[in-house]
């Protein structure tokens, strides 16, 4: 029914060389594939530098990104030489000249969620980032307005980790008398 | 030019574009290129040597300010500047800004500074509630975003599900999907039409556009059961079959809403109050466009021709011929000629889809994946059980992650999904066209008069409920 075996090693299929392997600055960052698209897992420290490299090779935009919380799915699949954290930073970019996209995996510590900002290369990542950082509570360092965008300012927890209690907070509402 | 300033031949790029400028008998021209500031002289470039881009970051068309900063005039946040600017809250309720959305306008008399779209007002956490629903039930879910739009909604939730299993739909499954995504931009199209021409003072054109999405959605009805998050696309499939001579109905559609899109013509594309409100007004360039992320019709405003439909093609796009629409100027009037015509297009691969839809299943006979015909449950056990276990235990997608992206009314429309194995997402994330294209607006404001704000608001076209989620 599918391509890949549940839990495989995701390996680049064979006879199919990355081609993200060929551009300047991507040099050395561990790629897999997934449903024949094709991921980078470059680290905190390279992440910045690799978009850049792939900006000027063509990827232009920034299609997307987001956040994800592993906390319940540590042993998923990643390739060899990745740190496995229990954040995930995924950002999805997009080459409209060769019509390709690629994927970069980062992976984010959870006692030091941090993770530098996309901004200065890609402004569109703006908004990307502020919900990530509000749903999530990953910081992204250098970011000129890192304040939450969809729930309230003064909201507390993240909801989209996986330890944040459904059903158990009651609903928050700005200045509403407590419990009588 | 002072002596730390020899000449400035030695510097690319000035020296042709300044001799070309040059002001004959005027000598001292090029003492212009410096400026006196408080660390000393300081030496002025060309603006164009400052690419779009760059410019975009420095000027910031965007006002940090937080939200609250304003509500309460006695916060000192809320004092700003000795200048005679002020900040005026557009929204949440302004009945131009499509919904809950609230900008923060930084005002210098009656020009648009900087500006803030303040979003969330519409929250309600469906990333959240996608991980608790099982596959089976997330389109009922993802549906309800993108209110004008539901079906192609459940269309990108349906195809990453799909990725991720691994299985392919029989031909007729795909052209019904892509029969009622057509028929779904014509309706959030002339729906936008609506709003963009009650926004510009044309009450007559909000008429003409909620008559003819009435008759998409008539036609919907019929076919879904539902005017509204139709929970129709599936993964799998689609729920059921088109109804009798859903021909005949579509025929009469697409031959009424053509005739009709010439008198949106004669109303507004040649209408002089019209064009002088829109033309050259909210301008975006192809290089801020891209690097702003932004998609869809104020992409293709700008003259990129980016279409997913035809440039990453899914479902049957590759076998239909359509035009991919292209402005030059990237205004305010593109944007709505844009969208204009790529409702002419629409109808064209209607009309090529009612010639050509294949005979077959419309859904993948597939009893791990789809439910077994009703006639089936009767007569046979196995087929009571799958029915049993596929609406109690759901779909078991093997363990991966994936990016599938199809080409909305609004844009790029992309879902991240992580499968962990079990019969609900891990995660999903949904790439909002609305949410991303909302970036644009402050650098589009910028230097616009608050008038023409509320026109360039609706050439973006954001909707609420696909912004907040």
């Amino acid at each position: 029914m599918s391509e890949q075996a549940p839990g495989a090693v995701v390996a680049p299929p064979a006879g199919h060389a990355p081609f993200t392997a060929s551009i300047p600055g991507c040099e050395g960052v561990p790629v897999s594939s997934s449903r024949a698209q094709e991921v980078l897992h470059p680290n905190r420290e390279r992440y910045i530098d690799v978009a850049a490299a792939l900006r000027d090779a063509g990827f232009v935009t920034c299609a997307d990104l987001c956040g994800v919380d592993y906390l319940r799915h540590m042993d998923r699949a990643l390739p060899e030489g990745v740190a496995r954290e229990r954040f995930e930073v995924v950002v999805s970019l997009l080459n409209h000249a060769d019509r390709k996209r690629v994927r970069l995996r980062v992976q984010v510590p959870a006692d030091d969620a941090v993770c530098p900002t996309l901004f200065y290369v890609y402004p569109g990542a703006e908004n990307m980032e502020r919900e990530a950082y509000d749903l999530l509570g990953i910081r992204f360092e250098g970011h000129p307005d890192m304040t939450r965008i969809l729930m309230p300012e003064d909201w507390e927890g993240h909801p989209l980790r996986k330890d944040y209690g459904v059903g158990r907070v009651p609903v928050q509402f700005k200045d509403a008398p407590g419990p009588r | 030019m002072s002596d730390e300033h020899p000449t400035d031949a030695g510097r690319p790029g000035t020296t042709d574009v300044l001799d070309g400028e040059r002001v004959p008998g005027h000598d001292d021209f090029e003492r212009l290129i410096e400026a006196e500031t408080e660390e000393g002289a300081q030496e002025l470039g060309l603006a164009s040597s400052t690419s779009a881009v760059e410019l975009l970051i420095e000027q910031g068309g965007v006002l940090r300010l937080p939200e609250s900063a304003v509500l309460d005039p006695g916060a000192e946040d809320a004092r700003f500047g000795e200048d005679d600017t002020m900040i005026l809250n557009l929204g949440p309720q302004h009945p131009s800004t499509h919904g809950v959305l609230r900008i923060m306008l930084e005002l210098e008399g009656e020009t648009v500074l900087r500006s803030k779209p303040v979003v969330g007002y519409l929250h309600t956490g469906m990333e959240k509630t996608a991980e608790d629903l099982m596959y089976v039930n997330g389109a009922t879910n993802v549906t309800r975003m993108d209110y004008l739009s539901p079906i192609h909604n459940e269309l990108v939730f349906a195809l990453a599900v799909e990725e991720l299993l691994g299985v392919e739909l029989p031909p007729r499954a795909t052209w019904i999907r892509m029969l009622m995504c057509e028929l779904n931009r014509i309706s959030s199209h002339v729906m936008w039409a609506a709003t963009n021409g009650m926004d510009l003072a044309s009450t007559t054109m909000m008429i003409f556009g909620f008559r003819e999405r009435d008759m998409v959605l008539t036609f919907f009805e019929k076919v879904t059961g539902l005017r509204m998050n139709h929970n129709y696309i599936r993964p799998g499939g689609v729920a059921a079959e088109l109804p009798d001579g859903w021909e005949d109905d579509v025929t009469a559609i697409v031959d009424t809403i053509e005739s009709r899109i010439d008198d949106y013509d004669e109303l507004l594309t040649g209408q002089p109050i019209f064009r002088e409100r829109t033309e050259g007004v909210g301008v975006m360039g192809p290089e801020v466009a891209l690097a702003l992320s932004a998609t869809g019709p104020i992409l293709r405003a700008a003259g990129v021709p980016w279409d997913l439909r035809r440039t990453m093609p899914y479902l049957a796009y590759d076998q239909v011929d359509f035009d991919v629409v292209v402005g030059t100027v990237g205004d305010t009037f593109d944007r709505y000629a844009v969208r204009l015509n790529e409702i002419r297009e629409s109808i064209r691969i209607v009309r090529q889809v009612l010639e050509r839809m294949p005979a077959g299943d419309y859904r993948i006979q597939d009893q791990k994946v789809t439910p077994p015909p009703r006639a089936r449950i009767d007569e046979s056990m196995e087929a009571l059980i799958h029915h049993f276990k596929l609406f109690t235990r759901g779909i078991e997608v093997p363990e991966g992650e994936t990016y599938v992206a199809v080409e909305s009314p609004r844009g790029e429309l992309g879902c991240y999904m992580v499968a962990d194995g079990s019969n609900h997402p891990y995660r999903m994330h949904i790439r909002g066209p609305s949410f991303v294209n909302l970036q644009s607006v402050p650098p589009l404001l910028r230097g616009a008069l608050v008038a023409d704000a509320i026109a360039i608001l609706s050439s973006v076209d954001p909707v609420l409920g696909e912004v907040d989620r």
